[in-house]
């Protein structure tokens, strides 16, 4: 049998991996879920038919969006996750001693369940007691929030359908809002290496940019994203992620990594001209 | 309503079999199918090039409807409760003016509430009829004009007894609905006419638990704006006519200023729509009214906002309210609600219906998901965080002014005229319009007296923001006024 899943990266690349079988196919309120197993890349995670995780590389992702921020501030006790359902960037969180709560906002439900049952690998942290689950639409719960949260990490879908809201300026001033006066946010930026997806990011970036003093982006290497090259945004209130970053402190907590490093950390903020040049163009 | 009726759409159905047909064209539009533009057809799509069509014999004609769009106005009839429809395709001022010239002609006199959209009163310029104005209540608190008081409406017919009609805006843009069964009680009783602009009230026909619609209340003719909430493409509309009226002579009437190119592309939106509506409306409009209920208990939740309803309701000139509308005082977060309009768009991509000094009106739709008004509620959150004042004085708090009518509008309107800055015409008769658009509402018209208190509506309406028109002069720098 030659079964194929392929996203289409632009109007003129696609990118196909190789499907063993499909496990699960769900019609949520919000969108499509769908779960495959690949030899290639081990289990798969799609919405809407774009593609969300696979198990061979989602440690790229959850390593970049967690320990970046909480190596700049080793003192983030309180977190919001906005998205994120498939449940790998709590279980990073979960790898903190010092974090004490972590408030998880998800608008859909059902891509808990499934994630549960299919992505062990990823969901294993969900049932842990410092998780506070809320299934809601992220703008709406952060919005009442004021001064809570020591770090916001936004783990969200694309800019069209459920996540539109995720990159609108009303969000990231709420974000702000929520945060208190040493507050960080990291948001998945999107990449700028086809067209259509740049324009989203920088109209994130420049969105944060008027929210937050500090604003500044980095970059990861993520195989089965479109380009493979992946950017997030840093914003924060007080601290700058590499001037602030005591490298010794974070190595001293023994997080063993597949991913990310302190040196990478620092590395990861120098970014390629085409991608600097796009930041300033706004 | 006849449900197996509601199911057809003549237009449509015709439409359809037309394509199917193949015709050649040789006539009108020369774009031929979207051949003749390809930039256009590449822009709009070939599927709608091609429906864009000119009457023909199995079209139907909207001057004179004999087949399908004669079936279609039927149709249409049974699903608003009217004796009938007429399909209207140079938008509802069409309508509000197809309304007004039915009943009166130079001279004759028609009782309004000074509040009614332009076209009403652009109806009175070039048929020459004679406004009565009955003063609506005004929401002291809010700011804003309300509905017409049946003791107001005697009141007039007492001073008026020859008046031929009334006309009744129904609700207003804020929501605000009068008491019009009993206005039509009181009309008909002096065999007065009642015609009401239900431009923004589509959904009273449709949806449950709405106030009453003017058929129901059995109003005289009705202008329905089907594209406002019903689903239809802009500039497209519902003219009803209830038992006291002739139709056929309405359309004569019509026919005097309406296109006779009506266009196939609107009209057959207005047959999809209307069978939508009819089918669907219930649930349609119930989910319109749960996220509108939903975001004005959120609006107020974030405070110093003030999202109103049904509360504001006094049994007189707020007889009733639209739960669909969502209008929100904005004066104590310290911003006129022009303001607020603009920061929404600038500043967070949302656009609002309008704001005037001291509200914004968003229009809730079933079009809408519940993400959006997530966004909008965040939006104003930040609004209020990030630009809101604790300082409310020097906030202008009124937004009706009782005109001083010197002269009729159409006499004024046609008269020799000169032009003079605004600041100097105080006590001048006004030769022209002057508004904040939206809402359309002229703070003056054609044959009123020119007072201080406008003027300094005008420049604080102008300092705020606000999109004014209606003058000669583009600038609104300068006013006609009747050279005496």
């Amino acid at each position: 049998m030659d079964l194929w899943y392929t996203e289409q990266h632009s109007k003129y690349a696609q990118f196909s991996i190789k499907i063993d079988r499909q496990l699960a196919s769900v019609k949520s309120d919000f969108q499509r879920i769908d779960v495959f197993e690949s030899k290639g890349f081990g289990r798969i995670l799609t919405l809407d038919g774009y593609l969300m995780v696979t198990e061979k590389d989602e440690f790229i992702y959850h390593d970049m969006i967690t320990h970046i921020p909480m190596a700049t501030n080793p003192n983030i006790r309180k977190v919001l996750v906005i998205g994120a359902g498939d449940g790998g960037t709590v279980r990073e969180l979960l790898r903190y001693e010092t974090i004490e709560h972590i408030d998880m906002v998800e608008i859909d439900e059902d891509v808990v369940k499934v994630c549960k049952e299919f992505l062990p690998f990823t969901a294993c942290g969900l049932e842990d007691e410092r998780v506070h689950l809320y299934f809601e639409d992220g703008l709406k719960f952060v919005r009442r929030k004021e001064g809570e949260y020591d770090l916001i990490l936004v783990d969200s879908t694309d800019p069209f359908g459920p996540g539109e809201g995720l990159f609108t300026k009303e969000f990231y001033g709420n974000c702000y809002k929520a945060l208190n006066e040493t507050g960080i946010l990291v948001n998945q930026h999107e990449s700028v290496y086809y067209e259509s997806y740049a324009v989203s990011m920088k109209r994130a970036h420049q969105r944060i940019k008027e929210c937050f003093p500090i604003a500044k982006v980095y970059q990861a290497h993520i195989p089965t994203y479109p380009s493979g090259h992946w950017l997030f945004g840093f914003a924060s209130k007080k601290y700058d992620p590499i001037q602030d970053l005591d490298t010794g402190r974070w190595n001293e907590l023994g997080i063993k990594t597949k991913y990310y490093n302190t040196d990478l950390h620092i590395g990861a903020f120098a970014l390629p001209n085409y991608v600097k040049e796009q930041l300033e163009d706004e | 309503m006849n449900i197996l009726l509601q199911q057809k759409a003549p237009i449509h159905e015709a439409l359809q079999r037309h394509k199917l047909n193949r015709v050649v064209p040789f006539d009108v539009p020369g774009h031929k199918g979207g051949r003749g533009n390809k930039e256009l057809t590449d822009f709009l799509g070939e599927k709608c090039l091609k429906l864009d069509v000119n009457s023909m014999k199995p079209l139907d004609n909207l001057t004179h409807p004999v087949s399908v769009i004669k079936e279609a106005e039927e149709i249409a009839a049974d699903a608003f409760g009217a004796k009938a429809a007429l399909f209207i395709v140079n938008g509802t001022t069409a309508s509000v003016q197809g309304m007004v010239m039915s009943v009166c002609k130079a001279g004759d006199k028609i009782i309004m509430p000074r509040n009614v959209h332009r076209s009403a009163i652009n109806a009175l310029v070039v048929c020459g009829a004679v406004p009565v104005y009955v003063n609506p209540g005004v929401n002291k608190n809010l700011g804003i004009p309300l509905g017409m008081s049946v003791i107001e409406v005697e009141k007039a017919i007492k001073e008026n007894p020859e008046a031929k009609a009334i006309l009744v805006n129904n609700p207003t843009y804020y929501g605000i609905c009068s008491n019009l069964r009993e206005i039509v009680r009181v009309a008909h009783r002096h065999n007065i006419k009642v015609l009401v602009d239900e431009a923004h009230g589509t959904h009273f026909y449709f949806g449950e638990n709405m106030p009453v619609s003017a058929m129901a209340a059995g109003a005289d003719m009705a202008a329905v704006s089907m594209h406002k909430t019903g689903g239809s493409l802009t500039q497209s509309s519902f003219l009803l006519c209830g038992e006291g009226v002739n139709p056929d002579y309405v359309r004569q009437i019509i026919n005097l200023t309406q296109t006779t190119s009506g266009s196939y592309l609107l009209m057959v939106s207005l047959d999809i729509a209307r069978k939508n509506l009819s089918l669907k409306g219930k649930e349609i409009f119930k989910k319109t009214v749960e996220l509108a209920k939903y975001a004005r208990g959120e609006i107020n939740k974030l405070g110093g906002y003030y999202a109103f309803a049904e509360e504001i309701m006094d049994g007189d000139t707020t007889y009733d309210f639209d739960p669909t509308k969502l209008s929100v005082h904005t004066r104590k977060v310290g911003l006129a609600g022009v303001e607020v309009y603009d920061l929404l768009r600038d500043e967070y991509g949302i656009q609002v219906e309008f704001g005037d000094i001291s509200n914004f009106l968003a229009i809730v739709s079933a079009g809408d998901r519940e993400f959006e008004i997530e966004r909008l509620i965040a939006s104003l959150s930040e609004i209020k965080r990030l630009y809101g004042k604790d300082d409310i004085s020097g906030m202008l708090d009124h937004e009706y002014i009782n005109p001083d009518v010197a002269m009729i509008p159409q006499k004024a309107f046609y008269s020799v005229k000169k032009s003079l800055p605004i600041q100097d015409s105080i006590g001048e008769i006004c030769g022209e319009f002057v508004m904040c658009y939206p809402p359309g509402i002229p703070i003056l018209a054609p044959g009123e007296r020119i007072t201080e208190e406008v003027i300094q509506y005008i420049q604080y309406a102008k300092e705020k923001g606000s999109f004014l028109t209606g003058t000669e002069d583009m600038n609104v720098e300068n006013i006609n006024v009747v050279l005496r």
